[in-house]
């Protein structure tokens, strides 16, 4: 099919219409046979990035599997503000087990569907940054290592947001968390720390590794239905701005997620077997203040007199990224 | 079939006849042989369409499971010791979520002091996580117990623990009469799980519950348990007309007729118990045995039952509660509240040392003279003086250093060196 032109018709979004689209070519959400997998009525905060993300994320991997598809969550806000009984938000099959151990509940998923005959079946895990990069990082890494057939989903909102905003492997430096409180001679979380989960998945060489923002739904669906026509293990890092923990309007979680990319504090890119194979580039490049002062975790550095040294660091470790990923490009237009 | 097998081959094959479907083990923290054979069955296709899942540890292998049998697979594991407390959130989770694993438990010590010889600190420390425990006295009955957990498990959704002391029973060879396919496929039907992840009946399973429904859920939790009471004996009794052999139950009865003096125990100490109880029954003392077979759920009143005529209970148990005293004591004090009968404590075997018959007999010599006090926690063959020679070095020196390095040292097991805290 040739691809259609997109008219870019809104001003100042990148967004375009779905009703400028063929059928075939809007957004699984933009459907009307959607699954709706995580349905209206939870208890999400307003503008929760963790919400939106799981929903593109489940509809789409539902999508791409015929609706042939089981969860499993971690512990976590996403757990929490889905389920509480008995009410419930999910229209697929879900189990939520512990708070450490999701990747290995969705190892056992899979390995029973295979035992059972019911291989047509797939599963996804899902999880938020402290049930993926800290408690649960050794499953994650032995269904990495075992290939085992699961997606594994982060929704990084960069903290423990549903215990009260206490900061985790996944922290940036500089941020105030209710465990790097803006106090003393080096406010926030300190710098020399954290992980960035997305490399260390691929240096297990799984089939498929991608990060994702919920700036871009397209994207994070294409991802997705790629993710699901690869067979063994999967990670998909989606970085989901908290307006509580991270003390921002709520209306601003889209363009949050948007400056991260554009600033470079959050690469986004796809690698296969271990090699990136793809990356989003910076369109408008806008230094990481633009990102971090609507932010109140980092308020701290904005004061009077303020840490524009901080400030240099993080905007260092942005442009690290950028050259670490080419997310200028070569050349760059 | 009668064969000549070690106790971890003769269960993997119990095991291997009950068709799991998927399989996820830890090779150590420690392990045994079960994993091993089972994973070789597997790799040969004689365990045709079964899942093995090599984990990355313990809290991974029951967390495997717990997805797998959610998703509507006979799921097993096995583990021992230092492995099973690995696995403890994941076991009480088994439980309250009601999916029927089974596991092996090859019972071993808890570190520290790390040791990997036999006791039952292990699957006393889990005693309280919802999961039945069932203990095997011989091998022939871990084989015949493991065949019962899967239809006791799948019978009322509930997670059962087959119980069988390290090295004693895991490593011994005996003769065990294995079941033919035939006979296990009769006896046990294929698993219809109550509770399935499937995608074209979707449900929401290990849903947040608050204090509105939380008790009434752990409730249904204990009256699955105390259901078991009556689907122990009825699956022991299905199994005899059967298999044709006396297997399982909640507890075993041994001269208990016009006993005095009855010893309790679970496990493999049995055997040695009931030849010392045979002597002392030559030489004209009332007294019996009461074996524990299935210690949860505890069978209250079948226990108050068989001890309603003793006058003196000694429980020997192979843990012990630090700072309280026995665990099955205390069960059996329970059991007998209101009985004019006294029931002491006594913790033997721990960490792998020998309880020998010589031992056990002073013991119940002791006992049916009275002469054991009631009122303290008894330890079998304790080393009275190595342990006072160290409380004094403790004594001596605040910075004394390490406990067990010196009572090694003292009893010569390490070669000697300058003591840090001096004699």
């Amino acid at each position: 099919m040739p691809f259609q032109e997109i008219k870019l018709y809104q001003a100042g979004t990148f967004v375009a219409g779905n009703r400028l689209l063929d059928p075939e070519q809007r957004s699984v959400q933009a459907r009307t046979g959607r699954s709706n997998s995580l349905t209206s009525g939870h208890r999400a905060c307003q503008g929760c990035g963790e919400a939106l993300g799981a929903r593109y994320v489940l509809d789409a991997a539902m999508r791409a599997t015929d609706g042939k598809l089981v969860a499993v969550n971690s512990t976590g806000c996403l757990e929490v503000f889905s389920t509480p009984y008995p009410e419930s938000s999910w229209q697929l099959p879900w189990l939520h087990s512990l708070f450490g151990n999701g990747p290995a509940v969705a190892s056992g998923v899979a390995a029973a569907l295979r035992a059972t005959g019911r291989d047509d079946s797939r599963v996804v895990g899902q999880a938020g940054d402290g049930g993926t990069v800290d408690i649960g990082f050794g499953a994650l890494s032995g269904m990495f290592e075992r290939n085992d057939d699961v997606l594994f989903v982060c929704y990084d909102n960069e903290g423990y947001m549903n215990t009260g905003v206490q900061r985790s492997g996944a922290t940036p430096p500089g941020a105030a968390t209710a465990t790097t409180k803006a106090l003393g001679p080096e406010p926030g979380n300190v710098f020399g720390q954290g992980k960035f989960v997305p490399l260390i998945a691929m240096a297990h060489e799984i089939p498929y590794v991608a990060t994702a923002t919920v700036a871009e739904l397209r994207d994070l669906e294409y991802k997705v239905e790629k993710a699901m026509s690869f067979h063994g293990a999967r990670y998909l890092h989606v970085f989901v701005p908290c307006p509580l923990g991270w003390r921002a309007a709520a209306a601003d979680t889209i363009k949050l997620a948007r400056l991260a990319k554009e600033s470079g504090v959050f690469p986004v890119f796809e690698a296969e077997h271990g090699e990136v194979t793809e990356v989003s580039r910076i369109r408008r490049q806008v230094p990481v203040e633009e990102y971090l002062r609507p932010q109140g975790r980092y308020a701290h550095l904005f004061g009077d007199p303020g840490r524009p040294d901080v400030v240099a660091r993080i905007q260092a470790r942005a442009d690290r990224n950028i050259a670490r990923f080419g997310l200028l490009g070569e050349g760059d237009e | 079939m009668r064969s000549q097998l070690e106790g971890s081959q003769a269960v993997a094959r119990a095991v291997a006849l009950c068709r799991p479907q998927v399989i996820a083990a830890y090779p150590i923290s420690p392990q045994t042989h079960i994993v091993e054979s089972l994973s070789d069955r597997v790799r040969t296709g004689e365990l045709a369409g079964c899942e093995y899942l090599l984990v990355d540890s313990e809290f991974s292998a029951m967390s495997a499971c717990i997805g797998a049998s959610a998703a509507g697979a006979r799921s097993y594991t096995a583990t021992s010791s230092q492995g099973l407390l690995f696995m403890a959130e994941a076991l009480f989770n088994t439980s309250g979520l009601g999916l029927p694993v089974v596991m092996t438990l090859a019972n071993r010590a808890i570190g520290a002091p790390i040791n990997i010889w036999n006791d039952h600190s292990d699957a006393m420390a889990m005693r309280d996580s919802g999961w039945i425990q069932l203990y095997a006295e011989s091998n022939q009955e871990a084989v015949d117990l493991h065949v019962q957990a899967f239809r006791l498990a799948e019978s009322l959704s509930v997670p059962v623990m087959v119980c069988m002391d390290g090295f004693v029973l895991t490593h011994a060879f005996e003769e065990v009469d294995l079941p033919t396919q035939e006979q296990v496929d009769a006896f046990l039907p294929p698993f219809v799980p109550q509770q399935l992840l499937d995608p074209d009946d979707p449900v929401t399973i290990g849903a947040m519950v608050g204090p509105e429904a939380f008790a009434e859920v752990k409730y249904l939790v204990h009256a699955t348990q105390v259901a078991a009471l009556d689907e122990v004996p009825a699956i022991a009794a299905d199994f005899e007309r059967a298999f044709g052999r006396d297997s399982g139950g909640l507890l075993k009865r041994y001269r208990l007729e016009d006993a005095e003096t009855v010893v309790v125990a679970l496990g493999s100490v049995l055997g040695t118990i009931e030849d010392v109880v045979d002597s002392l029954r030559d030489d004209g003392f009332r007294i019996g045995v009461l074996g524990i077979t299935c210690f949860r759920p505890w069978p209250h009143d079948e226990v108050r039952a068989a001890l309603g005529d003793a006058t003196r209970v000694v429980v020997v148990e192979r843990a012990f509660a630090v700072g309280a005293g026995g665990i099955v004591g205390q069960n059996v004090r329970d059991a007998t509240r209101g009985l004019p009968v006294v029931v002491q404590d006594v913790v033997a075997g721990l960490g792998g040392r020998p309880i020998t018959r010589t031992s056990l007999r002073g013991l119940f010599e002791d006992v049916v003279a009275d002469r054991l006090d009631a009122s303290h926690l008894h330890f079998l063959d304790l080393d009275v003086e190595l342990v006072q020679r160290e409380l004094a070095r403790s004594r001596a020196r605040r910075r004394s250093g390490p406990h067990a390095e010196h009572m090694l040292r003292d009893l010569g097991t390490v070669a000697s060196g300058t003591p840090h805290g001096g004699g």
